[in-house]
Parts: structure tokens; sequence; C-alpha cells
């Protein structure tokens, strides 16, 4: 795994597709009704290429905004753009969802009466753009690439879930996407099984030039992934501070034990925990 | 491992040696029970009336070179395997239907949950006045024991399929038929297995009944179906034969569980290897 992080050199600069520009978005569920205002004003720039990690507590609005950029919800204003595209904005309030765009949820989404080859086929098989043989090989050939190997004929229930979070990435790279956007999905996972993933998804990473919009609420994650974080403050959701993630590409998991990440984690610690008390003390759930 | 020898390892295992015991247990105090006379010198209540199991056997010998007892089989078996297709064919599509397109749903539904209360057995007179032979009206009350069940699994499976497979579907591009095929019908497989096994569960009641209010239907007296059988036996004082008829419906209808269990494994292998 080692030599693969440290073979890649910086490939932020490689991607030139996927960048996502998000101005003044503002959602409010139920608008005639409760109006709770989910996302207020918030504006956000992502480059292509960059892993940009999204922090804030469960239930402080954030996957309202991934929902709005996957197209699976609406935006009450603002804007979003991909590559300078209009997604969505004024008059046209719901993205359509596109192969472009792929989340990786939070529970996963594999389809579990599929084996997990014919989960990866899936995308491309849908788009009709490669013959079925192609999509075949390609499939095996990534999910050897994703130390997937002899789990191809597998159902995903057969599986441990940290290799069904693999497949289910293997699976969005098919599409070749310029956006992965990730809901927490390695909420569930063990700490131990969470930090083999991490290395295994920035593995994939270095390979594959996307953007990552990646949700968390768990700090030690978004170090150690991203490029930069975005602090949200809690329902309504906005970027309550935007901190780059100095440390270089390719990491690997001794960046754990480095200074800077110490500093890092001591810089927003307390910024996360002050609306991590917010989100309690309004006794909000995930919405 | 070859089927034989894991057919052999199956048969010599502790679950069936165990099925073995419990059989044995019970026709030997079956047994007992009903000879109470003999070695207690007064009857048992109740048991001590029902024909003892090796009479029972002794009977079921006789009736095995009968026609009319096959015949009873056969048509039990047909009404039963006729009504519950019937069920599936109308039954599936119209729960998809009622899964996919809410004002269909919202059109449908109502009525559907006014008939669906309505025990099957009280069908049976008004079937028998407004279908034109016996043959019908008893196929008609077995299909309505299967149908609502069916129908009802089908719409809660449909309607229950987690949105995210939607979505990742609609990600990537697929087709609202797409869709339907690839997400809808194999995530409602396994309610519609479900649906199916109790469905054959609740024919088999209703077929017996059915027969036996009907009287046999077309075939008469000799082999009107189990039920008639049974009933048959009943009026002519053949008690050994009542016993008979009520093991064979018990086979018959362990016999169509087991076939839609491993049929609804066939139709459902990722939850077979959990």
């Amino acid at each position: 795994m080692n030599s693969v992080l440290q073979g890649s050199g910086n490939t932020r600069q490689i991607a030139t597709q996927g960048a996502i520009r998000i101005e003044e978005v503002v959602k409010i569920y139920d608008p005639d009704g409760a109006a709770v205002m989910a996302v207020d004003h918030c504006s956000l720039d992502i480059p292509a290429g960059e892993i940009c990690m999204i922090v804030g507590p469960s239930g402080c609005g954030k996957t309202t905004l991934l929902n709005a950029i996957a197209g699976f919800h609406s935006i009450t204003s603002g804007k979003i753009f991909l590559d300078g595209k209009l997604l969505c904005g004024p008059g046209k309030p719901q993205a359509d969802p596109g192969s472009d765009r792929i989340v990786v949820f939070q529970n996963g989404a594999l389809f579990p009466w599929k084996t997990n080859i014919d989960n990866v086929a899936f995308g491309p098989l849908m788009q009709g753009k490669m013959g079925k043989k192609e999509i075949y090989e390609k499939a095996r050939s990534m999910m050897a690439d994703a130390g997937l190997s002899g789990t191809e004929q597998n159902y995903p229930g057969e599986v441990s879930s940290g290799l069904r979070r693999r497949v289910e990435i293997v699976r969005a790279l098919m599409n070749d996407p310029k956006v992965l956007l990730f809901d927490e999905p390695y909420r569930a996972l063990d700490s131990l099984t969470k930090s083999v993933m991490h290395e295994a998804l920035l593995e994939i990473y270095y390979k594959n030039k996307v953007t990552i919009f990646f949700i968390t609420h768990d700090l030690e994650e978004a170090i150690f992934l991203g490029h930069r974080m975005v602090i949200m403050t809690t329902r309504p959701c906005r970027p309550k501070k935007i901190l780059a993630v100095d440390i270089p590409h390719p990491r690997d998991y001794s960046v754990l034990t480095s200074p800077r990440f110490r500093e890092l984690m001591d810089e927003t610690v307390e910024l996360v925990h002050e609306e991590a008390k917010k989100s309690f003390a309004a006794g909000e759930k995930e919405g | 491992m070859n089927t034989t020898t894991r057919w052999r390892k199956k048969l010599l295992s502790k679950a069936s040696l165990r099925a073995l015991i419990s059989i044995i247990v019970f026709l030997v105090l079956w047994e007992l029970g009903s000879r109470s006379k003999q070695w207690l010198g007064f009857s048992l209540p109740w048991i001590g009336q029902v024909p003892a199991p090796t009479a029972v056997l002794n009977v079921w010998e006789g009736l095995l070179g009968n026609l009319g007892y096959w015949q009873s089989w056969l048509f039990s078996l047909g009404r039963v395997v006729g009504g519950f297709l019937a069920a599936m064919v109308i039954g599936i599509p119209l729960g998809l239907l009622m899964a996919v397109n809410k004002r269909f749903h919202d059109i449908v539904f109502p009525s559907f949950e006014v008939l669906r209360p309505i025990p099957p057995l009280a069908w049976v007179p008004a079937s028998i006045i407004f279908w034109p032979t016996t043959e019908l009206s008893i196929a008609f009350v077995i299909f309505l024991g299967a149908f609502f069940t069916v129908v009802i699994n089908v719409v809660s499976g449909a309607r229950s399929i987690d949105v995210r497979y939607f979505q990742s579907a609609q990600s990537m591009g697929s087709s609202q038929w797409d869709i339907f095929r690839r997400i809808v019908l194999p995530a409602t497989m396994p309610s519609i297995v479900v649906g199916s096994a109790v469905g054959m569960g609740i024919t088999w009641e209703v077929v017996v009944a059915a027969e036996m209010i009907s009287g046999g239907g077309a075939a008469g007296s000799e082999g009107g179906g189990l039920g008639f059988f049974i009933w048959n036996s009943y009026i002519g004082g053949a008690y050994e034969q009542i016993v008979v008829g009520m093991i064979s419906i018990g086979i018959a209808g362990y016999a169509c569980s087991t076939a839609i269990r491993s049929l609804g494994g066939f139709f459902t292998p990722w939850l077979k290897k959990r």
C-alpha cells in the first residue's frame, strides 16, 4: 500500500474537471409550514481535484447540501455550478442527477441482490458507453486495484462492511465521475477498519482524478484526508471556518502522529465542539 | 462435497435424528392413548375415541390402490395450484402497480382494503351462486385466499425499498424502466416470496373447507378432493379414513411449502448466503 502512496505525485493539479461552486445557497424545508432553515446563504468554492472535508455535527444540514449537488433535493435559492455549468439555481431548483456526480452513502447503497461485480458494472451498463465485455474487464481490473480480487462473485452481504465500502467506491469510480460525494461513509465502521479505509481511499484518489466532497463529523478523518476542511455551523448550515490542511499529499497513517496534525486538531476541536453543543441543545436528529 | 455425501450428512445429522424421535414419540403416545381402554380399563377422553395409528396405517395401505383416494389428491392439488397461480399472476402485477403508481394506489387501495378482511370462507356461498360450475367457485375461493396476502406483501415490500437505491440508480443513468426492472423487482422479490409462502398456507386451509361445503365438485363422491374425502368419510362413518385424509393434507401442504421455499431461494439467492 505504501509503495503506491509514495509512487504517485501530487495529482491535485492534474484534475481539470470537477470544480464546484456553491453560491449563496439557501434551503428551507416546508416553507409554508414549519419553515425549517437547513442551509443559510452558504457559499463555497471547491477547485477541481480537491478533497474538501465538510465538518459539522450530525443534523447540521450538510447532507442537505450534498443532496442538492447530487440532484436528489431542490434548493430554495442560490446557485450551484459544476465546472462553470449551472446545476441548479433560479428557475431550476433541482439539479438532474448524473453520472458525473456519484454519492457514496452513509450506510452504503450497494444493491444487495447483485453480486459485487454486477454492482460495479451497473453504471456503465446503464449508460451503454461500452460493450458488456469491456465493462466487465474494466470492473475486474478496478476491483483488483482496490484489493477486491476474489470477491467479485460474492454478494455484498457476504463480505465485511469495510470491503463493501470499497466495492461501493469502485462502483462510483466506474462511472468516471468528476465529483465523488461522500456522506459519512465510514460512520458505522470501527476505528481500526476506518484507518484502513482512509488509506485505501487516498490510494484510490491518487490514481483517479476526482474532486471529493466529503461529509464527516470526525475531525481526525477530516484532517487526515482533506486538502481543506470546512467547519460548518449547525442548523442553519453555513461555513464557519475554512482551513487549509497544509500537510503534503501523499499521506499515510504516520501523519496522525505528526506535530502539525496535533496542531490542526487543537485549532479545530474547539470550533467543532461549540457547534456540537448547539446541535445537542437543539436536539436535532440527522435530517 | 458431492450431492450424495451431503444428503447422507443431512440425514445422519442431529436435527434429523431429533425429528425422527419427535415423530416416533408422537406416534407411540397416540397409539397408547387410542388403546387406553385395553391397558387402563377405560377410555381416555377424546384420544380414546381416535383411531390408533396402526389402524389408520392399515386403512391407508388399503387406500393406496384406490383410484378415488389418489384422485382426491390430484383434485385438491390441482385446485390449490390453479388458484394459487392465478393469485400470483394477477396479484404480483397489481401489487407492483399499486406500489409504483400513487394515483392507481389511491384509487384501488380503499376498495381493496374493504374486501381484504372478508375471510375466504365467507365468499363460498356467493361464489357457488355466481360462478357457473362448482369447480370454478372452489378455484375462485382459493384464489382469494392467496390473492390478498400476495398483493399486500408486494405493496408493502415495494413501498419500503430504500430511497438510496433509487438515487444511486438514477445517478448512474438508469431509465425508469431500468429502475423498475433492476431495482423495484429484485428488491420486492423477498416480499413476493414471503407473500407466496403465507398465501400457499392459506390455500390449503381454504381448499378443504370449500370442498366440504360445495360437495366435492364435478367428480362427485369419487375423488372430490381431500377435503371432500374427509367429509365423505365422516358421513360414511369411516373414522380411520378421516385421519388418513387429515394426514394427507398435512403432507400435501408441507410439500407445497417446501416447493415454495426452494423456489423462493432460487429467486433470492443473495439472502441464502448470509
